[in-house]
């Protein structure tokens, strides 16, 4: 069973990933290991693919720093699933290619040791045995999605062009 | 219907008649901006960069000021191959260490004009809306994509009304203004939002430059104001030609997704309290409250009226011991105005550290970095845990007016209690 990482309301990019390693470490090796360093320090060393991570509102407030989105990716989080978002952090999650759900439903129903799965293509999230639909996402970011992320995206359009 | 100021500006950068709220549209901003993140940026796409080319070599502006000068031998080397790729690509506007915090240049280097959309790698980017430009920040991987495709998508955004009245008491500043409005608003209060600020004639560029750069802080996509006469006056006191430039500004009835009032008469000086920015109290409420580190300036505060203000309240007197006050001017143009004016002399001379013009403190890389356990009273942005280095230290976010009069005392001080704002 893929474990749950539950945290509250306006997680920043700070407890994310601390501002003092913004210009030493950018790779995913270098980011792993300060992965939400000061939110939970046993998350680095817990986190398997597959886990998803519950928040509250506002997840990923503050810095335009895109680790906190790199590493859940590179960890393997299977979905971030929060009550919202703040835009920049949902930018770089887009762009990552990391999934984003918006359901306030699904993280207030959520009790200690439910199990959380995900069924994307079905738009829908099952907690501790109770189904939520989450709104799929417009074209323009699923075409990003679909290309693996903006970067390959991009590179895609300009062979197109040239 | 009328339009939002967001709705115009969208509608004109995607070569548009009219945008809707919620629609993605593609757009090819004026700039965009980074700064020791470049090289992170562009190693993503250094194989892409080979084939391709940059888009255009007039949008990137590249401004060393996070680290700077370098701290370590690793930020020697970001910077050397930042260096190495302004060389390379004919980056038209580079600005090399010392010249001052990136938001700062692209406001006094006219970089940023009415009317302009403006994309940055860094959060605080939103600061040019005070100049009537839609500026919002985004990631590194967007940054590099759009070196090489010169455009982006954007959703076009809601948008907040806030209407000023009156004008601020002795002893209040902007900062107490949008620290007052991101404590109702709360920090997602205008998450995906453009906020839009009607009725500012009496706040200075300076000011509007305090309130807009913290947009992020309530988690605005962008925060602006009508371009005026003061705006006007300031783009001419900087030489800017503004030959074809033309400022956008929302229809009077175009709908919003929320309005609120600021009566600015009313308010007071207050402190956003550890750890969110959005924690707001009066002054009164942590009044006493020790100190051991107090920060003047960064990209929020740190222009010559701030600094004047502070002088005006230190000048004569000193800093209490065991309190250190570091003095961070946004610009090296800054920098040579406050020495000019006696404003640095002043605040020297009470017992100031000044630090060299760039980020510094701010985001805990170098200089001024705090202990477990201490605390520091600061005019910058953000007080998040572990901002300035430690997470067992406390930041509290301040005018520079509050700064200063804390210095004096060592604590948490009201301004409004020391000369020049009340007799001494
Ligand atoms: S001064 Fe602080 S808030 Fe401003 S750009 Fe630098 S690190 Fe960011």
């Amino acid at each position: 069973m893929s474990k749950v990482w539950k945290y509250g309301d306006d997680v920043n990019t700070d407890m994310l990933f601390p501002g003092k390693y913004t210009y030493s470490c950018s790779t995913a090796e270098q980011i792993l290991p300060h992965l939400l360093e000061d939110l939970d320090p046993g998350f680095a060393t817990g986190v398997r693919p597959g886990d998803f991570l519950l928040a509250g509102k506002n997840f990923g407030c503050g810095s335009s720093r895109e680790q906190p989105a790199l590493g859940l990716k590179a960890a393997g989080i299977e979905a971030v699933v929060a009550k919202s978002y703040a835009r920049i952090f949902y930018r770089a999650a887009v762009n990552q290619g990391l999934l984003l759900i918006e359901c306030p439903k699904a993280v207030r129903a959520y009790k200690e040791g439910d199990e959380v799965r995900l069924d994307a293509a079905a738009g829908t999230i099952t907690v501790g045995g109770q189904s939520f639909s989450f709104p799929s996402l417009p074209e323009a970011i699923l075409a990003i999605r679909d290309a693996g992320g903006l970067l390959p995206y991009a590179r895609a359009k300009l062979r197109g062009r040239a | 219907m009328g339009k939002t100021f967001a709705e115009k500006i969208l509608a004109r950068k995607s070569g548009r008649n009219e945008v809707r709220p919620g629609e993605i549209v593609t757009v090819r901003p004026d700039r965009l901006l980074s700064h020791d993140n470049t090289a992170a940026i562009v190693a993503k796409i250094a194989a892409d960069l080979t084939e391709f080319g940059p888009a255009r070599k007039d949008m990137h502006v590249v401004v060393l000021d996070h680290v700077v000068p370098a701290a370590t031998e690793k930020d020697a080397e970001n910077h050397k191959a930042i260096r190495q790729y302004v060389q390379r690509y004919g980056v038209e506007n580079f600005f090399d260490v010392g010249v001052g915090v990136c938001h700062q240049v692209m406001v006094e280097k006219g970089l940023a004009l009415p009317g302009e959309l403006i994309v940055g790698s860094d959060s605080h980017t939103c600061m040019y809306g005070a100049l009537g430009v839609f500026a919002t920040g985004i990631d590194r991987t967007e940054a590099a994509t759009l070196i090489l495709t010169g455009e982006t998508w954007l959703k076009v955004p809601e948008s907040i009304r806030i209407d000023l009245s009156g004008g601020l008491s002795p002893g209040v500043t902007a900062k107490d203004l949008i620290l007052s409005i991101i404590g109702r608003l709360g920090a997602d209060g205008a998450n995906y939002q453009c906020v839009e600020f009607h009725g500012a004639a009496g706040l200075s560029i300076d000011e509007r430059l305090t309130v807009a750069n913290m947009g992020i802080e309530m988690g605005a996509k962008a925060a602006v104001f009508e371009v005026d006469s003061r705006t006007v006056e300031y783009l001419d006191s900087i030489g800017v030609v503004r030959d074809g430039n033309e400022p956008v500004w929302a229809d009077s009835d175009a709908e919003y997704s929320r309005r609120l009032e600021f009566d600015l008469p009313t308010l007071g000086p207050l402190v956003a309290k550890p750890h969110t920015v959005d924690n707001v109290v009066s002054v009164e409420e942590v009044e006493g409250t020790p100190i051991d580190q107090c920060v003047l300036g960064t990209c929020t505060n740190g222009r010559e009226s701030d600094f004047e203000l502070a002088a005006s309240i230190l000048k004569g007197k000193q800093i209490a011991s065991g309190t250190r006050l570091l003095l961070l001017p946004a610009s090296r143009e800054i920098l040579r105005r406050a020495i000019a004016s006696g404003a640095i002399d002043a605040l020297l001379a009470a017992g100031g550290t000044l630090l060299p013009t760039g980020c510094g403190p701010c985001l805990g890389a170098h200089q001024g970095v705090l202990a477990a356990g201490e605390r520091c009273l600061s005019t910058s942005n953000r007080n998040f845990k572990g901002r300035m280095g430690c997470a067992k230290a406390e930041i509290f976010l301040a005018s520079p007016a509050t700064v200063a009069a804390s210095a004096i005392h060592g604590r948490i001080s009201d301004p409004r209690k020391i000369s020049p704002f009340s007799p001494p």
